[in-house]
């Protein structure tokens, strides 16, 4: 097949597949939010009335003002402020940044290595094989927030230890996914003709078997990224998560727990809000990639 | 005597998203007390659909939409639900197509039984259970107490068939409707499990209607036969009849493509073309595009049940008389 | 059996040493703990003195020698911060957290069962649209922020229930429980239905494509042709086979719910063996961590061992399997 070919054949099931995921309006909508918020989360300097953490515009005197009250500054505080007088919105807008990166970076580390590792144990077989997959049963067997808990209470606070952690909880999903794909790919014939073609293993690995296990990585990177977030934010919340110079919407909240039993509600329910339309537009859309994909997943 | 069943007229559609499908439309029978009528059919002719139909069994999107129903006299269609399900398994009882499938795999055999004892009859729980080691002897079920305490996987296929036929005969019901209830079997099973339906109806006095796509079920088993093709009865007659001098060019197909010792040697004869889907069927006549005695008439009205020879036969040119 | 159970033990005296073993050295290269035991104004002295009573001079392998024969002794060691016994401390909470979870995991199928019964049975009316639309929610809430929602509402918006704490217990056989007391009640109900909420997006799930499921099936078909009342189709025939799969995966679930109180004990203050773990690990109490994590893998073990033989109490299928092999 020539390469415009295949380029071609290419678009044209991009296309059969974005017709299909648009049948469905509610993914509709969570693809929208989701690029709203990822929007702001990038667009966060400029869209934000304060950066909340230039020590300059904050000013003590706004602390704990409630939503729509007007900051010394002169602009309106929509959704109030926090304990130590900073705008509430915009530490939201910066929290989603914080909140995102580590999430999506720690589910591309964790989608790297858990792909190497799954396409190791099917291609090499054996006992590396075994050794993989008992891995992973281990770390699966193990709920995540408390592997993750353990992992950082070794580990210490810091934006780098959270990452580990996260990568830690999730690589397991993606080597267990790519190896039952990669599996099935394996023996198909057109893997054992590109091999007895004499094609290179690596290019076999690369160019045959490694494209037709992504359908179900997509639908795990959905599903884990927003696990990934919402752990971050829990271990945040603990107070064994990011230390407060990296404040993700998960410090946020943490921070206005204490306010929330004298009513003053606003500081800890508006970061959540975000969190929660955040991780709720992400799995809309892992939803319906999963059926429109429809890759053989376990449960 | 008068018929147990009659059913006039029966049209049951299913309104799916793609179109209305005419699954049963305009079917007419009668199934006298005792008497055995063979339904045949291909798959998706809309024979099963007429079994649930007279169960009441037919489920959204399909609906009953005109006809008429009598079980006994009494009109099924229109019944509430729960009237419905007061007839259902005490008046009339069906037997479905696979075994495997019919008895709950995680109930016991004597939770099945007694709980269809229960459903109708206000009986102490040990009568129930005494009613159902009987119903076992009767289809021929060695050592029913001990059988009563199994879970379905423990028998074989036959032996759940047997089961699923106790089971209908518990309350003696007055028509018993099979919905292909050898073709998941073994052969040699199958002769049996016939012989011994057939007995059992002779016996209780039940009617039998016996839907199969099997002609040779039909002629060993059958007292009268009707042919179903895309959800209508094309010809319905005394099963001998039928077989052996068909009229309509369909229920000659039929028999044609059925192999038989007779013929060997002889090139086995097949309908052409693919049975219709019902949701886009052809104006006039249904086997009109596979009909090798069409004429013009047929592609453009559908052909009105006539009389003839003792049959119901719905054909613009039909066979000539033997 | 006996050769299931074997293999069992076997792959769970693997696993605990696994575990162990990355506590332990992770602890190890990370932090010391002698300045987590001394006084702030300690001398050298003081604290070399220290480090040799529990033996911190040693290289690692031979501390992780000693510790595992230590663990082999049941002796799990002193918390540094409370100065008792680490085993002990954890299994004095833990009382707390079975009964949370457990209530939790009451609550989840109590709510769970009959609305993804409905949701299965009735899949196109609204009703059943709103609560699979609830369920992803329920997949998306964080466990925290919702204990943090329940917490504004109910305590502090409307004052109906406390916030904090286990309220008064009742000692039965030894075990403190809040099950007997209305005030105790009243202090489980949001924590057990913040945990819980966790499960039942899961029990919906499950229930409703169960039901979906086993509602296609013929022996549905031909209990309602045997003219079975709908009441028993619904609780027994479509019940009983999709209890198989729930029960299993809510006994697997169980462990997970255990884990996550450390999330819930936090907010509320649930004095369990969660929120211990999390003070421990503030403030770097090894012992304490090592014997969380043990109490919580056997804790695992034993679960699954339970769900394997309720799975097959549950499926004549497998019962019969499992005693011809």
């Amino acid at each position: 097949m020539s390469g415009a070919a295949a380029a071609q054949r290419e678009s044209g099931e991009f296309g059969r597949f974005a017709a299909r995921f648009m049948e469905d309006r509610v993914a509709l909508i969570g693809l929208a939010m989701l690029v709203v918020i990822v929007l702001a989360a990038l667009l966060a300097p400029w869209i934000a009335p304060q950066n909340p953490y230039d020590l300059a515009r904050v000013d003590i005197m706004d602390s704990r003002q409630p939503p729509g009250a007007k900051a010394g500054e002169g602009f309106v505080m929509w959704l109030g402020s926090d304990g130590v007088g900073r705008d509430l919105w915009s530490g939201i807008l910066y929290g989603l940044r914080i909140s995102l990166a580590v999430g999506v970076l720690s589910g591309v580390l964790a989608a790297t290595i858990g792909m190497a590792l799954g396409l190791l144990a099917a291609y090499a077989g054996g006992r590396t094989e075994t050794l993989i997959m008992r891995v992973v049963d281990l770390q699966l067997s193990m709920p995540s927030v408390l592997l993750a808990l353990i992992l950082v209470a070794l580990l210490g606070k810091g934006v780098d230890k959270i990452i580990v952690a996260l990568v830690a909880v999730q690589w397991a999903y993606y080597a267990r996914t790519v190896r039952g794909s990669a599996l099935v790919e394996r023996r198909k014939e057109y893997v054992e003709a590109a091999l007895s073609l004499g094609l290179s293993h690596a290019r076999t690995v690369f160019r045959h078997i490694l494209p037709n296990c992504l359908a179900p990585v997509i639908v795990i990177a959905t599903v884990q990224t927003a696990h990934a977030i919402s752990l971050e934010a829990t271990l945040s919340f603990l107070g064994v998560g990011l230390p407060q110079t990296e404040p993700s919407l998960g410090v946020l909240i943490s921070n206005g727990f204490q306010y929330m039993l004298s009513g003053k509600y606003w500081i800890s329910f508006f970061p959540g809000v975000a969190l929660l339309l955040t991780i709720v537009a992400i799995n809309l859309v892992g939803d319906r990639l999963r059926d429109v994909l429809n890759p053989r997943l376990e449960r | 005597m008068a018929a147990v069943l009659e059913v006039e007229n029966l049209a049951t559609h299913f309104a799916l998203r793609e179109g209305l499908v005419k699954a049963v439309d305009g079917v007419s029978f009668s199934i006298a007390p005792g008497e055995v009528l063979g339904l045949v059919g291909e798959s998706g002719s809309g024979k099963s659909v007429t079994g649930f139909s007279i169960m009441g069994l037919v489920d959204p999107p399909g609906r009953i939409v005109s006809g008429s129903i009598r079980l006994e006299g009494r009109e099924l269609v229109g019944l509430s639900e729960d009237e419905m399900r007061g007839l259902r398994g005490r008046r009339v009882a069906m037997i479905f197509q696979d075994p495997m499938m019919t008895l709950n795999p995680v109930l016991r055999i004597d939770t099945q039984m007694i709980e269809s004892v229960l459903a109708h009859d206000r009986v102490s729980e040990k009568a129930a259970r005494a009613r159902a080691a009987a119903a076992l002897t009767q289809v021929g079920i060695p050592s029913p107490e001990e059988r009563l305490a199994s879970y379905p996987h423990q028998f074989s296929g036959g032996m759940r068939q047997r089961v699923a036929i106790a089971i209908a005969l518990l309350h003696r019901p007055a028509l018993i409707v099979a919905d292909e209830p050898t073709t998941a079997l073994d052969v040699t099973i199958q002769s049996q499990i016939l012989a011994e339906a057939q007995k059992l109806c002779r016996e209780s006095g039940a009617a039998l209607l016996w839907i199969t796509h099997d002609l040779a079920v039909v002629a060993g088993l059958a007292d009268r036969v009707a042919v179903m093709y895309a959800g209508r009865i094309v010809e319905q007659g005394q099963v001998d009849d039928v077989l052996d001098h068909p009229l309509h060019p369909y229920t000659k197909g039929l028999i044609g493509s059925v192999p038989s010792g007779a013929m060997r040697g002889s090139r086995l004869a097949q309908i052409p073309g693919a049975t219709p889907s019902l949701g886009r069927l052809p104006p006039g006549c249904a086997f009109a595009p596979r009909c090798p005695r069409v004429i013009d008439v047929c592609r453009v009205t559908s052909p009105p049940e006539s009389q003839r020879e003792g049959r119901r036969l719905r054909c613009h040119n039909a066979e000539p008389a033997p | 059996m006996l050769a299931f159970i074997i293999r069992r033990l076997a792959q769970a005296v693997v696993v605990v040493l696994a575990m162990v073993s990355i506590v332990f050295f992770g602890a190890y290269v990370v932090g010391d703990p002698v300045w987590m035991m001394a006084p702030g104004d300690a001398t050298q002295e003081q604290i070399e003195e220290i480090r040799r009573t529990f033996g911190f001079d040693q290289p690692a392998h031979v501390q992780f020698l000693r510790f595992l024969a230590d663990i082999a002794r049941g002796e799990f060691g002193r918390s540094y911060v409370h100065g008792s016994s680490a085993i002990g401390l954890i299994l004095e909470r833990m009382p707390a957290t079975l009964e949370l979870a457990f209530a939790a995991l009451v609550f989840a199928i109590l709510f769970g069962i009959p609305l993804g019964l409905y949701a299965g049975l009735k899949p196109d009316h609204w009703f059943s649209r709103a609560v699979m639309a609830g369920s992803i929610l329920g997949f998306s809430l964080p466990t925290f922020w919702v204990g943090l929602m329940l917490i504004m509402l109910f305590s502090v918006m409307l004052g109906w229930l406390p916030a904090t704490g286990r309220g008064p217990t009742v000692n039965v056989l030894g075990v403190e429980t809040s099950l007997l007391s209305l005030e105790g009640w009243r202090h489980l109900m949001l924590p057990a239905i913040n945990l819980g909420l966790l499960k039942l997006s899961l029990v919906i799930r499950l229930t409703r494509s169960g039901a979906r499921e086993a509602s296609l099936q013929d022996y549905v078909k031909f209990a309602r042709a045997k003219g079975l009342s709908q009441g028993r189709i619904i609780g027994v025939h479509i019940l009983k086979n999709i209890l198989i799969p729930i029960v299993t995966v809510l006994g697997l679930e169980f462990g997970s719910l255990v884990a996550f109180s450390v999330v819930t004990e936090t907010i509320f203050a649930w004095p369990g063996m969660g929120k211990l773990l999390l003070e421990s690990i503030q403030r770097l109490d090894r012992p304490l961590i090592v014997a969380y994590v043990m109490v919580v893998v056997l804790l695992f073990v034993t679960i699954n061992l339970i769900v394997d033989i309720l799975y097959s109490a549950l499926d004549p299928r497998v019962r019969i399997t499992g005693a011809e092999s």
